[in-house]
C-alpha cells in the first residue's frame, strides 16, 4: 500500500453544512471518498491509500486540479483507492464536493 | 454500537444522526436494487430519511487483517448498520456492499452485524431486516469471518426466539452464498429478486471441486435455474418474490414482517419434515426445470423468461411455495 498526503490552500471554503459524506465503492476500478469538514476553512487535506504504487505525480495533479476548481475549504478527505483511473477519481471528489454542499 | 446500552438511545435518535437526508427520494426507490450500493439501498428502502448509522464511516472501524495482504480497506469494512423507520416502525437494518471483497464477512463486518442483531434483543424492534450481498467469509480473515457467521445465526435464534422477525432481502449482485445463504436459511422470511441468488457453495465453488462437468460456472442460464430467486421461491426457499426496485423489496419486507412464523419446536420440526421430503421428492433431479415440473409447473422451459405477473400465478398454483415452516 501507497499512503500520500496532499494538503493546500484554499481562497475560500465549501459551501453547505454537511459535516461528512461518502461516495464510491472500494471496488475494482473504484474509490471510497469520506469528506469531513473539520479544518479551518483555507485548508484542504487529501490523504490516499492505493494498492497502486508510483502513481503519486498523476495523484497529486489530479487532486490539484480538483482543489483549483472545486475550492473545498475545510475539508479533510480520506481517499480508499481500488486501482481508479484519473477520470474516475476526478468525477469522485467532484461527486463528493457536491454531496457536502447540500 | 452506540456506547449506551438504553434501548431508547439505540432506536430513537442522540447523537448519531448523519447527514442530511437525500433528496429525490421517489426516484431512488425506482432504482435497480442489483445496481445500487449499500446506502443506496438502505436510503431508499426505509422512510425517508430516518436512517442512522452505527459506527459509520468516520469512526473509520477499518479491518485489521487486510493491510497485511496489501490490500485497501474500507472505511465501514463493507457493511452498513443503523436504525430508520419502516412505514413509521423502528426496524434495524444491516445492508452489505457486494463490490467491497465480495461482499465477504470479515472480523469488523462480522462484528457489526452480530452487534445490531444483539442490540435488537435488547430494543425489540418491528423487525430486523438484513440485506444480503455476499460471497460468504472473506478468505484473508477466514476464522474471525466463519466465527462471524456461526454467531450471527445463533444470534438471529435469540431474536426469533424473543419474538422480533428477521427478515433477509436478496437481490445483490454478489448474491447470498456461503456462511451468508446460511444466515439467510436462518431468517424467519425471505424476500428475492430474479437476479438475487441464494446457496452455500458458489458457481465457481463447485466447478473448481467437481469439474465443469458437473457444474459449469459459466452458464449463467445454469446458475440461475439452480441458484436463482425464481427457483428459490418456487421450491419455497424464499417467500416473497420481488422486483428489482427498493421499492419492490420494501412491499416485499412489510408483507413478510406482518406474516413471519411462530419459531417453536412445532416450526422447526415442520421444517425438519419438509426439507426431508424435498429430498426425497426431487432427490434424484438432474435440473431445476426436472423439480419444477414435479412441482407442478406446466411448462417448466418458460420459468426462466417468465414475466413477473405470469411467475406470481404460476407461484399461486405451487403448493410448495406456500409452505409455512421456516
Amino acid at each position: 500500500m501507497e499512503s500520500l498526503t496532499f494538503r493546500h490552500a484554499t481562497t475560500k471554503a465549501l459551501p453547505g453544512a454537511a459535516p461528512h459524506a461518502i461516495t464510491g465503492v472500494v471496488a475494482s476500478g473504484n474509490l471510497e471518498i469520506l469528506l469531513e469538514r473539520v479544518l479551518p476553512p483555507d485548508a484542504c487535506e487529501v490523504a490516499v491509500e492505493t494498492p497502486i504504487a508510483g502513481y503519486g505525480a498523476v495523484w497529486a495533479a489530479v487532486v490539484a486540479d480538483f482543489v483549483a476548481r472545486v475550492q473545498p475549504g475545510g475539508l479533510r478527505i480520506s481517499i480508499n483507492d481500488g486501482g481508479a483511473r484519473p477520470d474516475t477519481v476526478s468525477l469522485r471528489l467532484l461527486q463528493g464536493a457536491r454531496l457536502m454542499e447540500r | 454500537m452506540p456506547a449506551s446500552t438504553d434501548p431508547d438511545a439505540v432506536l430513537s435518535g442522540g447523537d448519531e444522526a448523519g447527514p442530511p437526508p437525500p433528496a429525490r427520494a421517489t426516484a431512488r426507490t425506482g432504482m435497480s436494487w442489483y445496481e445500487a450500493s449499500a446506502r443506496q439501498r438502505v436510503a431508499a428502502l426505509c422512510d425517508a430519511g430516518t436512517f442512522a448509522e452505527f459506527l459509520g464511516p468516520t469512526e473509520r472501524r477499518t479491518s485489521p487483517h487486510l493491510p497485511l495482504f496489501d490490500l485497501p480497506r474500507a472505511f465501514d469494512d463493507g457493511i452498513v448498520v443503523g436504525r430508520a423507520r419502516l412505514d413509521g416502525k423502528p426496524v434495524l437494518v444491516a445492508a452489505q456492499e457486494g463490490r467491497f471483497m465480495g461482499g465477504a464477512f470479515g472480523e469488523v463486518h462480522g462484528a457489526k452485524l452480530i452487534g445490531l442483531l444483539r442490540a435488537a434483543l435488547q430494543v425489540r424492534p418491528a423487525a430486523v431486516l438484513i440485506l444480503f450481498d455476499t460471497g460468504g467469509v472473506r478468505l484473508q480473515e477466514a476464522n474471525a469471518g466463519e466465527t462471524a457467521i456461526a454467531e450471527a445465526m445463533r444470534a438471529i435464534a435469540a431474536l426469533r426466539a424473543a419474538g422480533v422477525p428477521v427478515i433477509g432481502l436478496v437481490g445483490g449482485r454478489a448474491g447470498a452464498y456461503g456462511g451468508g445463504g446460511l444466515i439467510a436459511g436462518t431468517c424467519a422470511r425471505l424476500a428475492v429478486s430474479e437476479s438475487g441468488r441464494i446457496s452455500v457453495s458458489g458457481p465457481e465453488v463447485i466447478e473448481t471441486n467437481r469439474g465443469a462437468e458437473e457444474f459449469d460456472s459459466r452458464d449463467r442460464a445454469l446458475v440461475w435455474r439452480t441458484m436463482g430467486g425464481k427457483h428459490r421461491r418456487l421450491i419455497g426457499g424464499a417467500d416473497a418474490f420481488c422486483d428489482d426496485t427498493a421499492a419492490g423489496f420494501r412491499a416485499a419486507a412489510l408483507d413478510l414482517i406482518a406474516r413471519a412464523p411462530a419459531f417453536d419446536l412445532a416450526t422447526l420440526e415442520a421444517e425438519q419434515a419438509r426439507l426431508a421430503a424435498r429430498i426425497a421428492r426431487f432427490g434424484d433431479c438432474r435440473d431445476a426445470a426436472e423439480i419444477w415440473a414435479r412441482l407442478g409447473v406446466n411448462d417448466p422451459d418458460a420459468v426462466p423468461a417468465m414475466e413477473a405477473a405470469a411467475f406470481a400465478e404460476t407461484v399461486a398454483r405451487v403448493e410448495e411455495a406456500h409452505h409455512d415452516a421456516r
